[in-house]
């Protein structure tokens, strides 16, 4: 009996694949299915700092725009009982999930400011959630801020977020950073139990005839693996954290790599919004499949198992290799 | 009985009740009635139950007509059933009055009484509805305040249950429906005891029934009507002892005690003025001030006044009376006196003939009149009366409030004379209607009566405007109950806030402060800078009464606390922290309460951002230095020297808030008046405006074709005329091919511009190296405004193109034509004004207009100045609002006029062919008159025969004459929105499209009622919230160009500006040239919408691309060709709707409140969508076939 077992932030799942943040969570219908599909936990979609005060302004905006100024028009909208707005939302949503479905609900926070939002991680532990995904999603684009500054308040939100909540919490981040293991390191000492590794920027594309940026969202590819998968096999045994691996899961395979390298789960998030949902399950029946074929008993057995620290070859994942891979594309296209 | 008080409007204080003590509930929403139903409907929404345990059930009709028809017959099956309303309201409810009446029926109606419609609309308040319903056989209570409103509304329910008369229950329009008031709140155990369980049943048993079946609303003949009408008589000989009954029952219960005639004043007065409404406060108070010092004078309200007790009335009045002024708040022209006087002199003669006056020598009787729409009744004015009832021969049938140099009416008044009270604390605020301000006053109102033990009142002065507005706040509070329902006068003010520096320069502010007062100015200068930026007016007053004066930055303060232009927290923190009304500390608690109370279902962040600037408020606010003397050369703004006289004179007192001292002479005797003034107005509340650059500048017309307020224009005329052009002038080639050789110029007008940046969205020329440059940009207005207001005049004085020159079938070419609609009040990015330009565009030079009330009416009638503007040959759209309900009646008489006159014409011009020249005679009857070239050709012919007839001796030379202009081609426009087209005007609509006569309907659909606040219209979409269908409309929009199509000859165009320009400027000329009936239906993105205005046009492309809003013409000249008239011209829908709805608050605010049934809803929009598509695509792919005609007579009218 092959064990797919696996430990996440303290977290016992039944098997490595975990659903990524997406807008699948958004309905709890969807949720259901895939719990039905076998994921072992689901991580929700991102309540982002900017929609909660967003959302907020916008609604007093418009319901307050022209009020109060002509004399038979004192508002213009019925006053409505209730709002669920930004985070009122999202916490109804984890007590829905929580009540319905069995597997742990991974709450999602994005943002990259300390403030007074950061209190809704503490709502959302009172909600219910098992644990917490920090989701640093930010493009900096002022002149003044330093790399510096900006990853010591990354260290600071992690430390502030800390101490609002006592369950799990994991950092989800970009692989831009010029020094990643050393602030992997310092956000782990600054009370992150987990590392996701990495989320995707979604990068706005130019209309060339209409002269606009417009927004683009792609869904990724299999190749995107691999630049995850060389730093989770880098990090692997050298934190004290759990390594989830995102972006560029789309088989069984890429799995079972994610797991070798050293992650404790992947999570998928491309693969079921383009497969759909059942996905989860060829997934899961492909990871057997390979380990019953190659022997393996458990993932325990396979995580990190080619990770940096792990294979005979260090350098691999290095510098060297680009080298390796330049020459070798060289040779594919150069007769 | 511990009972609450609380501080409320007079609006929701009879609501609460009327709600309370009804199970079912039928309204139609007219201002200023419109928050009673409003509250009714929040409150069914929200499951509330009346005093009896059950959900009262709300319903909005189409009409007042409609409203109490279905009152009607909710009252005759036996529900206890109410409405609320108003002014035109009311007298299209008088027909079922009549009949309510005539069947015993009890029911109340509350009604905030309001001007009717005679020379002009008035949205305010006086008697003249409740006059019009006198004869109803209605009961009518008057409240005059708002405690009273919340008091009587139990009484009048009480007693109608026994009468079985049904009433009308009244108080002042705006005065006291609007004025918030600290009242003690009556519970629902009051209105238990106080309504007897056996006559409700009895009513109940009453209502028709299958298990009891009878019949009611027979036909009478002359043999019974008679008798039977007399029939009722023993129940209005009772009604007014069991109205006193209630009365007492009440004051037993409440503590309150009410008389059918209260009498208040010396117990020996000889002076006694007899009044009802607010205005009897004002006398009373007035009246307890003179007694004082030794006056023998009195009042006695009028409270039932239907049916009216002589007896009661009799016994209420002192055996002293010698003289009485009776004051009527309404004008009956013609009629020996008005209503109430009529009744007093009655009641006296009566009393002296039959012994049952108190007095045995007649008492001498006057009768004067007051406060109409509003008009302020103060304690002087009380007082003039009280003056003329001491002179031997006081004037009779005069009026008090006003100037009548005229007919010599007046009573003149000192307005000097204050009753103002030492221990009361006056305050008045001046806030821009954006800014909060009115909002947050109602809130310290609030704070003040609700946490102190104060009384407080505040009533609040609104603008007519939709962008850029004024509003006033009139605060009072202090250790007694305020009555005073009239504004806080001058030099009475002890604290005076000015939120808006430029209102200093427009309006005389300080003339409300009192000697030693306090001023608060919000100020972008500081305390050492603010005094040099201050007109010297402004700094004269300051120093001549000793105020003590304050600065804050308002601004930077909700700018640093992310409360963008909304300083309304900043400004009441720095009111009750110069105030000392409470101490700070408990200020600052309160307000924050009040914030939360407020804000608090909108989110967290809306809070926390409020509380930071109420926290950062009273580190900004600074006392500043007055120095001794006034030293600013800054004079407060006046009107252009070159407006006409009766602008300057008439129109500009009323720009610059002095109308009041207008007199009747300065008036129109029928309420017309000239076009073209609001050219004079000059508002500059833009505080961006559009600039353009001409070197990427592609002259497609598009932003002067969007342009709500007609404020960018462009023009092509002769280089030679650059000669004398300011030099930032700009100009560019002309690109147009029927002009060849000429420059080109857009220009913006900087001082009537409101920023709302249609214009930039509009425009898709961009800079091709920096690609975020247009060819119109957006740039702060102030640094611009002095050259640019010199290139707007000298751009003015180019002369416009010459119409024959061109074709307007291009948005390019169609905006060479002079706009005659311009600058008018409508809301910055208003999506109904671009389609209305357009018209007075393409065809305003020959165009007569019918408008439907509503946003319409008010942004393009509203005094003091208005938007239909004429060209320099003195043409432009005649222009006219008869009522709601009827305006395409009211443009179908127009267009018989036009029709009748020209063949008038046309049969008399023949018989002058000798005089005027037999050719001339054929080329006039013979005319093309298809395009403005012909019709220029047409009119020059036309001054031609007028001057060959201007000698002859006929008569029938005189009437051709007068007649002759009508054989030039008219256009006749009859423009309104949804609530007009669909709903309450529909009957009439329909009717005129199946005349087939030539007239040409534009709807401007917003899909709500706009002007009145947002209710639900029968075009509003499903899914979309509004006022009365608060969980989201549940079925769809009606389709009023598909019935209309049904017809098939009517021409009948669904438009979207936003979506496509060249298909709209299409459709309006298409519709134009129908010969019969046309109907437009304009997709007009709205404020009620809650969308980012700026993006209104891209919106309606959202709306087309989703198919929510397809696009089509369907034209009947087409099937004679053997063609499909039906040419859908969007493409089948290509995004979710979804994509269009949720960038509204009108869809989104539902997917906030209640998911699921959003959810559902959506759904079914979606399916709606789909359907028809469907029915439009297969409509349009039948086939016609050239000989198959058929009835389509293009407009034939037999």
């Amino acid at each position: 009996m092959i064990d797919l077992t696996t430990s996440y932030l303290g977290l016992q799942l039944k098997n490595p694949l975990v659903a990524a943040a997406s807008p699948l969570s958004k309905k709890l219908s969807n949720v259901r299915k895939l719990e039905d599909a076998g994921v072992s936990a689901v991580v929700m979609y991102s309540l982002f700092e900017e929609q909660i005060s967003h959302e907020s302004r916008a609604l007093d905006y418009f319901l307050s725009r022209g009020t109060e100024s002509f004399a038979e028009a004192l508002s213009y909208f019925p006053e409505m009982e209730h709002y669920n707005i930004g985070p009122d939302e999202y916490l109804n949503l984890i007590q829905k999930l929580k009540s319905s479905i069995d597997i742990p609900v991974i709450a999602s926070l994005n943002g990259v400011s300390t403030g007074g939002w950061i209190e809704y991680a503490h709502r959302m532990q009172q909600a219910g959630a098992d644990a917490l995904e920090l989701n640093i999603y930010y493009i900096p684009t002022d002149f003044d801020i330093t790399s510096k500054d900006l990853e010591q308040s990354y260290v600071n939100l992690v430390s502030d977020l800390r101490k609002q909540i006592r369950i799990p919490l994991a950092v989800k981040l970009s692989p831009f950073f010029t020094a990643l293991p050393s602030l992997a390191r310092q956000l782990v000492e600054a009370g992150a139990g987990g590392l996701v590794l990495f989320n995707r920027f979604y990068q706005p594309d130019l209309d060339i005839e209409m002269l606009e940026v417009i927004p683009s969202l792609e869904l990724s590819t299999s190749s995107e693996l691999r630049l995850p998968l060389r730093w989770v096999a880098i990090l692997y045994g050298r934190i004290s954290a759990d390594l989830a691996l995102t972006t560029g899961i789309h088989s069984a395979e890429d799995i079972i790599k994610g797991i070798m390298a050293g992650a404790s789960v992947v999570q998928p998030a491309s693969a079921l919004l383009r497969n759909g949902i059942h996905w989860a399950k060829e997934a899961l029946s492909g990871i057997e499949e390979w380990m019953e074929k190659f022997e393996y008993e458990s993932v325990r057995q396979m995580r990190g198992s080619m990770s940096q620290q792990a294979v005979a070859e260090p350098a691999a994942f290095e510098r060297a290799n680009y080298m390796k891979a330049l020459t070798s594309f060289d040779n594919r296209i150069i007769p | 009985m511990k009972r609450e008080m609380v501080t409320i409007d007079a609006n929701e204080a009879v609501a609460y009740v009327a709600y309370r003590t009804n199970e079912v509930i039928a309204i139609y929403p007219i201002t200023p009635s419109s928050g009673m139903g409003e509250f009714a409907d929040a409150w069914s929404a929200a499951k509330k139950k009346n005093a009896w345990g059950t959900v009262p059930l709300v319903v909005e009709m189409q009409s007042e007509g409609g409203a109490a028809g279905a009152v009607h017959g909710a009252l005759t099956t036996g529900s206890l059933t109410t409405t609320f309303t108003a002014s035109q309201g009311l007298l299209l409810m008088i027909p079922n009055m009549y009949k309510i009446a005539g069947e015993l029926t009890p029911t109340v109606f509350h009604v905030s009484a309001r001007s009717v419609a005679t020379h002009a609309l008035s949205i305010f308040g006086d008697h003249s509805d409740i006059n019009a319903a006198r004869s109803t056989g209605f009961a009518l209570l008057a409240s005059s305040s708002v405690q009273e409103a919340q008091d009587m509304a139990l009484i009048s329910q009480a007693a109608t249950l026994e009468a079985r008369i049904p009433f009308l229950h009244f108080f002042d329009g705006f005065r006291t429906s609007h004025e918030v008031n600290k009242i003690e709140q009556l519970t629902e155990e009051d209105m238990r005891a106080m309504l007897d369980d056996d006559l409700i049943v009895a009513a109940r048993i009453r209502g028709l029934s299958p298990d009891r079946p009878v019949i009611r609303g027979t036909a009478q003949n002359p043999d019974v009507f008679f008798q039977a009408r007399e029939r009722c008589n023993p129940f209005y000989e009772a009604c007014p002892g069991i109205v006193q009954k209630a009365m007492d029952k009440f004051a037993g219960l409440v503590g309150r005690s009410y008389h059918l005639f209260d009498y208040q004043g010396a117990a020996d007065a000889e002076n006694i003025i007899v009044i009802m409404g607010s205005g009897a406060e004002t006398c009373d108070e007035t009246a307890e001030f003179l007694a004082k010092q030794g006056e023998k004078v009195g009042v006695l309200t009028v409270r039932l006044y239907r049916p009216f007790s002589t007896p009661h009335f009799l016994k209420a009045l002192p055996p002293s009376v010698k003289k009485i002024a009776v004051l009527d708040r309404t004008k009956e022209p013609g009629a020996a006196g008005e209503p109430l006087y009529m009744d007093v002199v009655t009641a006296v003669n009566e009393g002296l003939a039959n012994g049952s006056a108190p007095f045995k020598i007649a008492p001498q009787i006057i009768g004067g009149r007051y406060g109409l729409s509003s008009k302020e009744f103060t304690p002087a004015m009380a007082k003039a009366v009280f003056d003329e009832l001491k002179k031997s021969n006081p004037k009779n049938h005069f009026t008090v409030g006003i100037q009548d140099d005229v007919s010599h009416s007046s009573l003149s008044y000192d307005p000097h004379f204050s009753i103002a009270s030492p221990d009361t604390v006056y305050c008045v605020f001046f806030g821009l209607g954006a800014d909060g301000t009115v909002g947050a006053n109602k809130n310290s109102i609030k704070i003040i009566g609700e946490e102190t033990d104060y009384g407080a009142q505040g009533y609040f002065v609104y603008d007519s405007k939709k962008s850029g507005s004024i509003t006033i706040s009139h605060l009072r509070f202090g250790p007694r109950r305020i009555r005073a329902p009239y504004l806080i006068g001058e030099n009475e003010a002890n604290f005076v806030a000015c939120h808006q520096f430029s209102f200093l320069e427009r309006i005389d502010i300080l003339k409300y402060a009192r000697q030693g007062g306090v001023f608060l100015l919000n100020s972008i200068y500081g305390p050492d800078q603010v005094w040099d930026h201050l007109p010297r007016e402004v700094q004269e007053t300051i120093i001549a009464k000793k105020l003590k004066f304050y600065v804050i930055d308002g601004y930077e303060v909700a700018h640093k606390t992310g409360m963008g232009g909304r300083i309304n927290t900043i400004m009441q923190t720095c009111f009750f922290a110069i105030s000392g009304v409470l101490p700070r500390e408990e200020a600052i608690k309160q307000i924050k309460k009040s914030i939360e109370k407020t804000y608090g279902k909108r989110g967290e962040t809306v809070v926390r951002q409020n509380f930071e600037a109420v926290d950062s408020t009273l580190a900004n606010l600074y006392e500043v230095k007055v120095p001794e003397k006034a030293n600013s050369a800054i004079q407060r703004l006046s009107l252009s020297q070159q407006a006409p006289e009766f602008v300057r004179d008439v129109l500009g007192p009323m720009i610059f808030y002095e109308g009041d001292n207008l007199p009747v002479s300065a008036l129109p005797v029928d309420g017309t008046f000239p076009s073209a003034t609001s050219q004079w107005e000059k508002r500059n509340i833009a505080l961006e405006i559009p600039v353009w650059e001409p070197n990427l500048c592609i002259q497609c017309g598009k932003c002067a074709f969007v342009c709500p307020h007609a404020v960018i224009r462009q023009k092509v005329y002769d280089p030679a005329l650059l000669k004398n052009a300011p030099e930032t002038f700009k100009f560019i080639d002309a690109k147009f091919k029927e002009l060849p050789d000429m420059k080109y110029t857009i220009q913006v007008a900087p001082e009537d511009c409101t920023g709302c940046a249609l214009c930039v969205e509009a425009c898709p020329a961009k800079d091709k190296s920096q690609v975020g440059r247009k060819a119109i940009n957006m740039a702060e207005q102030l640094p611009l405004r002095e050259k640019e207001r010199e290139n707007w005049e000298f751009f003015l004085s180019l002369p416009e193109t010459d119409r024959s020159s061109f074709q307007p079938g291009t948005v390019k070419n169609s905006q060479l034509l002079q706009p005659l609609f311009e600058f008018s009040g409508a809301c910055g990015g208003c999506g109904e004004t671009p389609y209305v330009k357009l018209v007075s565009q393409l065809f305003g030079d020959r165009s007569v207009i019918a408008n439907a009330t509503g946003c319409s009416s008010i942004y393009g009638g509203n005094l003091p100045t208005t938007p239909w503007a004429k060209n320099k040959e003195g043409r432009g759209p005649a222009w006219s609002n008869s009522l709601f309900e009827d305006n395409a009646e009211f443009g179908l008489g127009m267009r018989l006029t036009i029709d009748k006159q020209s063949e008038y014409a046309r049969e008399l011009l023949p018989q002058f062919a000798e005089a005027a020249g037999q050719t001339l005679v054929d080329e006039i009857l013979n005319a093309d008159q298809s395009d403005d070239a012909s019709i220029i050709r047409q009119r020059e012919r036309v001054a031609i025969l007028k001057q060959r007839l201007a000698n002859l001796k006929d008569p029938k030379a005189k009437h051709l004459s007068a007649l002759a202009d009508f054989l030039v081609r008219k256009s006749v426009w009859v423009i309104g929105g949804d609530g007009w087209a669909y709903d309450i005007g529909y009957g009439g609509l329909d009717h005129v499209l199946a005349s087939g006569r030539n007239i040409n309907i534009l709807v401007l659909d917003t899909e709500v009622y706009s002007n009145t606040g947002g209710q639900a219209s029968k075009s509003t979409p499903r899914a979309a919230v509004a006022k009365f269908a608060a969980n989201g409309k549940g079925l769809p929009k009606k389709d009023l160009g598909m019935i209309a199509m049904a017809y098939g000859y009517v021409y009948v165009a669904k438009v979207a500006m936003g979506a496509n320009d060249q298909h709209t400027l299409r459709a309006f000329l298409e519709a134009d040239a129908y010969p019969g009936p046309s109907l437009i239906i304009a997709y007009s993105h709205c404020i009620s919408h809650g969308i980012d205005m700026r993006k209104g046009l891209e919106q309606q492309k959202l709306a087309v691309l989703s198919g929510i809003w397809p696009l089509y013409r369907y034209n009947p000249a087409l099937i004679a060709q053997g063609q499909n008239p039906l040419s859908l011209d969007s493409k089948e829908p290509s995004i979710p709707v979804e994509d269009y709805a949720y960038n509204e608050t009108r869809y989104r605010m539902l997917l906030q409140s209640d998911e699921i049934r959003a959810e559902q809803l959506m759904r079914a929009a979606r399916d709606d969508v789909r359907k028809r598509w469907e029915l439009y695509r297969q409509m349009a792919e039948i086939e016609y076939n050239a000989g198959q005609n058929n009835n389509s007579n293009g407009g034939s009218h037999d």
